[in-house]
C-alpha cells in the first residue's frame, strides 16, 4: 500500500519536475534572447560590424532572386577586376536560415524587413542553442545539470560578444549547429539508434553549411572515438554512432559548393577516415572474439598480428606519401595557424593582421567566461567520477577547447559552450551534494523538538515521513531565492529525491558523504552569491561591452553624449553622389560595407581570398602619391576611402593598420620595406618619422588639412603632433570628409593630356569648395 | 614453424566456419548483402584506378554509396543480433525502419551528388 502510494507521489512529482524543467527553459529562451537586445534598445535596429553586412547583403540578394540565383550569384560589385562567385565561396547555412525566416514570416502575413530579420536571427539561435546545450548536458549528467548549463550559456559574455541583436554572422547560427551535432552524437552513443544517427549527420550537414569551424567536430568526434577505442570502451553503440556519420557527413559535406571535394581531399577530414579504418578493424576483431573460443582467438590474433602489421606499415606509407606530395601537406593555413601558433605570423600577415585571429589574454579569459573560469575544474572532476561515454566525450571537448581558444581569441566562442556544459554540472552536483547534506540533517533537528507522528513501523514510512519533512524544508528552501538558478535547484531536488528513496541502503552509503550543516548551508549560499556575481558581470557584459554595432560609435564625454555616425554618412554620400559603376578603393576591412552600403564596387573585401590583390591595395597605400596613384588608376579606381580617427580617437582606423598595409604589401612587392616605414624600430608619425612615411598615401589622405582642425595637427589616437603638417595633394582631390574627419574619400584627378609643370594650384580649390560639405568640414565638431 | 602455423590457420579456419555456421540465416543475408556492397566499392576503386577518377563526384558518390550501404547494413546487423544484449529491448522492426529512413537519406544525397 505505502510502497503504491510512494510509486504514485514519484510519477507525480516527476511529472511536476517535466512541467517545471519545461517552463524554466522557455524562460531560459527568453532570457537568451532578451539579454541579446541592449544593442537594440541602447543604438538601434542595425546590421553590425563588417561581415555582417556581407552576409546581410547576400540575404537580400537571396530573398528578391530566389535559390537558383543564388547558388550561381557572380558578383561582379567587388573585387574589381576579377569579381567572385558567391555562391561558391560563402557558408550559405545562415542565409538560408534568414532568407527562409523571412519567407515563413512573410508567407503568414507578417511583413517585416529583410533586415530586421537579420537583426533578429543571432538571439534567437542563441535561445535555441540554450535549449541544444540543456539536451546535451542532460545526455551526460542529467536534468539539473542541463537546466544549470543552459542558463549559463544563455548569458555567457563570450557568446553574446558574437551573437548580440544585430551581429548577423556565421557563428550566430553555428554554435548552435555545433552543440546540437554534439547533443545528437551522444544521444545516439547512448542509444545506439540510427534514427539518430542520421539525424546527426543532417546537424552536422548544417554545420558545415553555416561555418568552417565544422572541421572541429570532424576531428573532435573522431577523436572521442579513438579514446574510446584504446581505453577499451569500444561498444557497437559506438560503431553505429559513427561510422554512419563518417559515410554520409562526408557526402553531406561535399554537396556544400564551398567545402565541395575538399571534405574527402584535405587533411582536416583525414583524421575521420583514418578513425573510420580503426573503427572497422576493432569492430571486426570484436565481432570475431565474440564468435570464437579464447583459445583460438589467441591463435588468431598472432596470425593476424604479424600479417597486420605489415599491411599497416604499407597503408601509413602511402598515406604519408600522400599528405605528403600536397605543397601545405594538405592543409590550408588557417588550420595549420592551429595546430602551430606562430604559423599564421611567420607566413600569412593577411591572417595575423586580423585581430580575432591572435592569441588571448588572461584577462579575455575571465572577461568571457567569467566564473566559468574556476568552475571548470570541479566539473572535470564530476564528469570522471563515473566516467561514461558521454562525459569522456565533454572532457575531451573542453581539453581541445581550451587549447584552441589558446591560439585565437575567435575560438574562445568554441570554448564557451564547454566551460558552460561544464560549470553547469559543477554546480549542479555543488548543490546536489550540499543539498543532500541539508536534507539528512533537518529531520534529525526536527525530531529533537517535535515526535514523528503516527509511528506505524516500517522502514518504508519512516522515509516517507522523511521525504514530507524534506518536501517542507525544500519548500522553505524555496522562499528564500532571489536568483535565476533558484529554480533549477528545485527541480534538482525533485530530479534526485526519487533517486534516494529507490533504497534505503544507498541513503546509508550516502549518509556517509554528508556535510556539517552550517558548511553545506554556507556553501550554498557562497555558490549562489557567485552566480549572482556572474549574472551581474554578465549583464554588464551585455549592455556595456559588447553591445557597440561598430558602425555607429558613441563616447562619453564631460559634456554628455556624443555620437559618431560616420560611416553611414560617407556610405551614403558614396551611394549619392557618385556614379553606379565607380570603383571605391579602401582598405579590405571597409569593403563589406561599401558594397552592402553605398553599393559601389569595391577592389578588396573582408573576404581577402586574393593576397596579391589585397597587396596591390597596401602597396598603393604605402607608395609616394604618384605610384600610387598609377596603381589605383590601373585598377580604374574613382574614389579612395580612408578611415582617420585622429579627431576624435578612434583608435582602429587605417593609420593604426597602416603596418598591415605595408606588410602585407611588402609580402608580394618586395620594393615597399617595413623598416623604411620604422624610425629605430618605432612607428610613428610625429616629426621623427622616417621621409617615407610621411609621403605615402595614407598618411597624406590622412592628415590633409588635418591642422586645419585645431592648428597644430595634434593627433588624439596616436597622442602625438603629426610631423608634416602642410602639404598639397598633386594627384588626388578631397571631396568629402565626415563630420567628425572619421571617414575622407579622395578622387583621383583625371590623367592630364600633358604635362606643364608640376604645379596646380588652383585646381584644387574651386572644386571642393563646390561642394557644400567643405564648408561643413572646417568647423570642428571639439571646438 | 610454417607447418604448424598452417595447421593453427586451418584450425582457425575450421573455427571461424563451425562458428559462423550458427548464426541465424537472417544475418547470413545481411552479411552477403555487406560482402557484395563492399565487393561493388572494390570494382568501383579498380575501375577508378584504370580508367581515371575525372567525374570525381560520380566516381566518390558511387564508392560511399557501397560503403554506405555496407556500413548501415552492419548496423542493422548489430541491431538485429539476438546475442547482442545493448539491443535488447530495441524491437527489430523499428530497427528495420530506421535502416530504411537512413538508406533513404543516403541515396538521396547521393542522387543530388552524382551530377
Amino acid at each position: 500500500m505505502a510502497e503504491m502510494e510512494n510509486a504514485k507521489g514519484s510519477t507525480l512529482r516527476y511529472a511536476c519536475g517535466n512541467v517545471l524543467s519545461f517552463f524554466i527553459l522557455i524562460l531560459i529562451g527568453v532570457l537568451a534572447f532578451s539579454i541579446r537586445l541592449f544593442s537594440v534598445i541602447k543604438y538601434e535596429s542595425v546590421i553590425h560590424e563588417f561581415d555582417p553586412y556581407f552576409n546581410y547583403r547576400v540575404t537580400q540578394f537571396l530573398t528578391k532572386n530566389g535559390i537558383y540565383d543564388f547558388w550561381n550569384w557572380f558578383d561582379d560589385r567587388t573585387w574589381y577586376p576579377l569579381g567572385r562567385v558567391i555562391g561558391g565561396t560563402v557558408y550559405p547555412g545562415l542565409t538560408l536560415t534568414a532568407g527562409s525566416l523571412w519567407w515563413l514570416l512573410n508567407s503568414l502575413n507578417i511583413p517585416l524587413s529583410v533586415e530586421t530579420v537579420c537583426v533578429f536571427t543571432a538571439p534567437i539561435f542563441s535561445a535555441y542553442a540554450a535549449w541544444a546545450t540543456y539536451l546535451l548536458t542532460k545526455e551526460v549528467k542529467g536534468t539539473g545539470a542541463g537546466l544549470t548549463a543552459a542558463v549559463l550559456l544563455a548569458m555567457v559574455p563570450s557568446y553574446i560578444s558574437r551573437s548580440v541583436a544585430g551581429s548577423y554572422d556565421n557563428e550566430a547560427v553555428a554554435i548552435f549547429a555545433l552543440i546540437f551535432t554534439f547533443y545528437l552524437y551522444i544521444k545516439t552513443l547512448n542509444t545506439g539508434s540510427l534514427f539518430y544517427a542520421t539525424l546527426n549527420a543532417l546537424a552536422y550537414f548544417y554545420m558545415v553549411c553555416s561555418w568552417g569551424g565544422y572541421t572541429f567536430i570532424i576531428n573532435l568526434i573522431p577523436m572521442h572515438v579513438l579514446l574510446c577505442i584504446v581505453t577499451g570502451r569500444y561498444s557497437s553503440r559506438l560503431y553505429i554512432a559513427y561510422a554512419p556519420l563518417v559515410v554520409l557527413g562526408t557526402l553531406l559535406a561535399a554537396l556544400v559548393p564551398v567545402v565541395g571535394f575538399n571534405a574527402v581531399m584535405t587533411s582536416e577530414h583525414f583524421a575521420s577516415f583514418l578513425v573510420f579504418i580503426i573503427l572497422h578493424v576493432v569492430a571486426l576483431v570484436y565481432y570475431i572474439k565474440g564468435i570464437l573460443s579464447p583459445k583460438m582467438f589467441k591463435v588468431a590474433v598472432t596470425l593476424v598480428v604479424s600479417v597486420g602489421v605489415v599491411v599497416c606499415c604499407a597503408m601509413m606509407a602511402v598515406l604519408v606519401a600522400l599528405v605528403a606530395s600536397s605543397p601545405t601537406k594538405g592543409w590550408s593555413g588557417r588550420s595549420l595557424s592551429l595546430l602551430d601558433p606562430t604559423y599564421a605570423s611567420k607566413y600569412i600577415p593577411i591572417i595575423a593582421s586580423v585581430s580575432e585571429h591572435q592569441p588571448p589574454t588572461w584577462p579575455s579569459y575571465f572577461m568571457d567566461i567569467n566564473v566559468l573560469a574556476f568552475l571548470v575544474p570541479a566539473g572535470i572532476i564530476s564528469c570522471f567520477l563515473p566516467l561514461s561515454d558521454a562525459s569522456s566525450f565533454v572532457v575531451l571537448y573542453i581539453v581541445t577547447s581550451v587549447y584552441f581558444s589558446g591560439v585565437m581569441v575567435r575560438l574562445m566562442l568554441v570554448l564557451a559552450p564547454a566551460a558552460c556544459i561544464m560549470s553547469g554540472i559543477a554546480l549542479s552536483e555543488a548543490f546536489s551534494v550540499f543539498t543532500r547534506s541539508i536534507k539528512f540533517q533537518m529531520p534529525k533537528l526536527l525530531d529533537d523538538s517535535d515526535p514523528v507522528p503516527g509511528d506505524i513501523t516500517s522502514a518504508n514510512s519512516v522515509v516517507q515521513s522523511n521525504q514530507a519533512k524534506v518536501e517542507k524544508h525544500s519548500a522553505a528552501d524555496k522562499s528564500e531565492g532571489t536568483l535565476k538558478e533558484r529554480p533549477q535547484k528545485k527541480s534538482k531536488k525533485k530530479e534526485k529525491e526519487p533517486l534516494e528513496k529507490a533504497s534505503i541502503k544507498s541513503q546509508i552509503e550516502k549518509k556517509l558523504l554528508v556535510l556539517p550543516l552550517e558548511s553545506s548551508v554556507l556553501a550554498i549560499l557562497l555558490l549562489v552569491l557567485l552566480g549572482a556575481f556572474y549574472v551581474v558581470h554578465c549583464v554588464w557584459a551585455a549592455a556595456e561591452a559588447y553591445s557597440a554595432p561598430s558602425i555607429v560609435l558613441t563616447s562619453h564625454n564631460h559634456d554628455g553624449l556624443h555620437v559618431f555616425d560616420d560611416f553611414r554618412e560617407a556610405y551614403a554620400w558614396l551611394s549619392h553622389n557618385t556614379e553606379v559603376d565607380d570603383k571605391v578603393a579602401s582598405w579590405w576591412d571597409y569593403g563589406y560595407q561599401t558594397t552592402a552600403m553605398a553599393n559601389r564596387t569595391v577592389i578588396v573585401d573582408n573576404n581577402t581570398w586574393n593576397n596579391t590583390h589585397i597587396a596591390t591595395v597596401g602597396t598603393a597605400m604605402s607608395s609616394p602619391e604618384k605610384a600610387a596613384w598609377e596603381i589605383f588608376n590601373s585598377l580604374d579606381v574613382k574614389y579612395v576611402l580612408v578611415v582617420f580617427g585622429g579627431l576624435v580617437g578612434y583608435p582602429s582606423d587605417d593609420i593604426n593598420k597602416f603596418l598591415w598595409m605595408v606588410r602585407i604589401g611588402g609580402g608580394v612587392f618586395p620594393h615597399i620595406k617595413e623598416p623604411d616605414y620604422l624610425r629605430d624600430g618605432q612607428y610613428r608619425i610625429d616629426s621623427e618619422a622616417t621621409p617615407t612615411m610621411l609621403n605615402c598615401l595614407m598618411y597624406k589622405l590622412s592628415y590633409y588639412r588635418f591642422v586645419e582642425t585645431d592648428g597644430k595637427g595634434f593627433d588624439r589616437v596616436r597622442r602625438t603632433e603629426i610631423g608634416k603638417k602642410y602639404f598639397k595633394l598633386s594627384h588626388f582631390e578631397e571631396v568629402f570628409t565626415t563630420h567628425h574627419w572619421m571617414v575622407r574619400i579622395y578622387k583621383l584627378k583625371p590623367p592630364k593630356n600633358r604635362i606643364r609643370g608640376k604645379t596646380k594650384k588652383s585646381k584644387s580649390s574651386p572644386k571642393t569648395s563646390a561642394s557644400k560639405k567643405d564648408d561643413r568640414v572646417k568647423k570642428n565638431p571639439w571646438h | 614453424m610454417a607447418k604448424t602455423t598452417a595447421k593453427d590457420a586451418q584450425d582457425l579456419f575450421r573455427a571461424l566456419r563451425s562458428a559462423y555456421a550458427a548464426t541465424p540465416t537472417k544475418l547470413k543475408i545481411i552479411d552477403i548483402y555487406v560482402v557484395f556492397a563492399i565487393f561493388t566499392a572494390l570494382i568501383q576503386v579498380v575501375y577508378m584506378g584504370i580508367v581515371g577518377s575525372f567525374p570525381f563526384n560520380s566516381f566518390l558518390s558511387g564508392v560511399l554509396s557501397c560503403v554506405g550501404t555496407a556500413v548501415l547494413a552492419v548496423c542493422l546487423r548489430i541491431q538485429v543480433n539476438k546475442d547482442n544484449k545493448e539491443f535488447k529491448d530495441l524491437p527489430p522492426e523499428r530497427a528495420f525502419a530506421d535502416f530504411v529512413l537512413c538508406n533513404v537519406v543516403l541515396h538521396l544525397v547521393i542522387m543530388n551528388f552524382i551530377g
